[in-house]
């Protein structure tokens, strides 16, 4: 789960690290009125979205009274934000955090993230921070961290951290207490990423985290019950609910431009499918992966939403039926989603592996007609000449 | 000979009274293996499978001489399952748990540094070997004693290539699945050392897909190691849409972009012959044996 940066400021400060102070606005009547109520001589008002790069695309921009902090939300609200981080189409603005502006000495980058390769937790930190630590990322140090078998937080060489990333005396101290603060975050919140960039080292000798960045492990939400509350609200918010609807029935689901419906176990053969469609010239209507767990009513739920694409104008089943996903399961959430469907495709379906015997026999016996493919191949080779006989 | 499990493999099962564990283990025990322990704490004393239960994993090897574990433990509690049969030193753990959260994946691995002990998982179908033992949920149906051995990220193109092997007559040694997580066991290094190590294994299939950055480090590792046995790869999704990108520390910690286009680049340019689609894996390989 990725949160926006007032939501992560607001978690992080609860572990010790200084933030501005400063209000989310959904609205520029509420911009102006928090912004007045705050009193500050000046305004940081940041668009919030999940993508990064946003201070280079003209998301953070500066206010001198709460009347320009209006003016300001107005602007960011208007439009989707693009950045080099975000879709091409870029990220809808619901929010605005509206904070105190601050004098900034000097600006680090620190993060504290999972690293794939390793498997640990490695703390990054670099003397340059803001948009200069993208141009130059070979000033980044890498300090892994160790998270003890039997629990507790995780522990490294904070000081030495604090060192590379240009501190000395007492400055140090400090920031090699934030940058233990930013470790325990991991452990206390399940986080994959905790990322403050920059961190500002102010006028008046504060370390303030200017901009903040969380991800917390969706699947560490049993440990964190608001977290999860959180989690249902955004995904209720932002969320595609046809998207969401299928991940409750056990398929991850995800529409496409395309025309070919896609039905798969498995995300490897579902991707390894998407990528013969498209080399024989197809579109795929949408990705889809049914999950071990997911029994033929899902399945039937799933088949209909790719029914209920207008777009579908074919549909290829590719199972290869494993020990825990069978493929007369599927057979059968076939034949339920057909039965109630409104309309339906041309059909072409290839069953291998587990069951695959008994899943034809079943679907033939429930009376669908469809083009019954004898492997991989030719089921794209199947569905392609289905798509040149309905455009002729 | 194959790798991981085989005629010998003593298999124990942690969580073994639970619902999906019962049915799995009563597959794996019809296929030959030979499970010889349950694990579940507070059922020590009963059988159940006709197979002895216990509370702890360490009485369970004491009592039977399990040299394997198989877990079957919700996700709430398997990374505590894995380290207490890693702290029981037992050689090889085989994860199937979904949805573990990465800290305490993290934390296994911390628990793994130089132990006795050989992860595979969590997140994964398991390991077969045919013919001699199945320490996994995989389908068995396409499965044949033979010489190849495939690693993988992926189950369900694991059970293709099973098939696809199978079809051309060259079969399978051992196949692994080193898990779907970001964070795991084994990883396919570790699998290709394994199999180019074993007589039996004539040819190795790499499965791969989008993420993370591990078919380039099998690249590496295969530059090095000049293998005197063809490796096929196949990478799966070639046509995503790249991830987006959450601030700066992912583009910064060790790793590729995840992207499938680079990942066979590293691997061709190491040697390696890639597959050009999911329905020629095997094939691939064929051609590369008789050539």
């Amino acid at each position: 789960m990725n949160l926006y940066e007032f939501q992560a400021k607001e978690l992080i400060s609860r572990f010790g690290i200084d933030i501005p102070r400063g209000r989310v606005a959904g609205t520029a009547d509420d911009a102006e009125r928090l912004a007045r109520r705050l009193g500050f001589p000046r305004y940081a008002i940041k668009a919030q979205i999940h993508g990064g790069a946003r201070g280079l695309a003209g998301g953070v921009r500066f206010a001198a009274s709460p009347e320009e902090a209006r003016t300001i939300t107005q602007q960011l609200m208007s439009k989707p934000l693009v950045t080099s981080q975000t879709k091409a189409s870029g990220e809808r603005v619901r929010w605005v955090y509206v904070e105190e502006a601050f004098e900034v000495e000097r600006e680090i980058f620190a993060a504290v993230t999972i690293e794939r390769s390793s498997g640990e937790a490695v703390l990054l930190v670099s003397r340059d921070g803001g948009t200069a630590v993208e141009a130059n990322p070979s000033v980044v140090a890498r300090f892994p961290l160790i998270l003890p078998a039997g629990g507790g937080d995780a522990t490294g060489d904070f000081a030495g951290a604090a060192r590379a990333a240009g501190f000395e005396g007492a400055m140090a101290a400090r920031a090699a207490e934030v940058f233990a603060n930013m470790a325990r975050i991991v452990a206390g919140l399940d986080a994959t990423l905790v990322e403050v960039n920059p961190l500002a080292v102010t006028t008046d000798g504060r370390l303030v985290a200017l901009d903040a960045r969380l991800t917390i492990d969706a699947n560490a939400m049993f440990r964190h019950p608001a977290l999860a509350a959180l989690r249902a609200q955004i995904q209720i918010e932002e969320g595609d609910p046809k998207e969401l609807a299928a991940d409750r029935h056990q398929i991850n689901y995800q529409r496409m431009e395309g025309t070919i419906g896609v039905v798969v176990n498995g995300a490897g053969l579902a991707l390894a499918t998407l990528d013969m469609l498209i080399d024989a010239g197809g579109k795929p209507a949408n990705f889809m992966d049914i999950r071990t767990t997911a029994t033929s009513m899902d399945i039937a739920y799933g088949i209909e939403v790719i029914l209920d694409n207008p777009q579908t104008r074919v549909m290829l089943i590719n199972i290869h039926g494993g020990g825990m996903q069978r493929c007369d399961t599927v057979a059968e959430g076939l034949a339920i989603a057909l039965r109630r469907a409104r309309r339906t495709v041309p059909l072409v379906v290839r069953f291998a592996g587990n069951n695959a015997d008994f899943a034809r026999v079943r679907l033939k016996g429930s009376g669908i007609a469809f083009s019954e493919a004898t492997d991989l191949a030719d089921a794209v080779t199947r569905v392609m000449a289905l798509l040149a006989k309905e455009a002729a | 000979m194959a790798i991981l499990v085989d005629a010998d493999t003593r298999l124990m099962c942690q969580g073994l009274t639970g619902r999906a564990a019962t049915y799995h283990v009563g597959r794996m025990i019809a296929y030959g293996t030979h499970v010889v322990a349950g694990v579940t704490p507070g059922k020590g004393g009963r059988t159940h499978l006709d197979v002895p239960v216990f509370d702890t994993v360490r009485a369970a090897k004491s009592a039977t001489g399990a040299n394997a574990s198989m877990l079957f433990v919700p996700p709430e509690h398997a990374a505590k399952a894995i380290i207490e049969a890693i702290e029981a030193e037992i050689a090889l753990v085989v994860a199937v748990t979904e949805r573990v959260p990465v800290i305490d994946l993290v934390r296994v691995r911390q628990a793994l540094r130089g132990s006795k002990t050989r992860l595979v998982g969590p997140n994964s179908q398991g390991v077969l070997s045919p013919g001699l033992a199945q320490a996994g949920v995989m389908t068995t149906v396409n499965a044949k004693a033979g010489s190849i051995g495939i690693a993988s990220r992926s189950a369900t193109l694991t059970s293709e290539v099973m098939a696809q092997t199978t079809a051309l007559g060259l079969g399978q040694s051992t196949t692994v699945g080193v898990g779907g997580d970001p964070v795991h066991g084994l990883s396919l290094t570790d699998c290709l050392t394994l199999f180019l190590a074993d007589p039996q294994t004539k040819g190795i299939v790499l499965i791969g897909e989008i993420g993370g950055s591990e078919e380039e480090e099998a690249a590496e590792f295969i530059k090095g190691a000049k293998p005197s046995k063809p490796i096929v790869a196949l990478v799966a999704g070639r046509h995503a849409p790249e991830e987006r990108r959450m601030g700066h520390a992912g583009a910064f910690a060790s790793g590729g972009s995840g992207a499938a286009v680079p990942k066979i680049a590293a691997l061709e340019a190491a040697g390696v012959l890639i597959a050009p689609n999911a329905a020629k894996a095997g094939t691939t390989m064929a051609h590369a044996l008789a050539g």
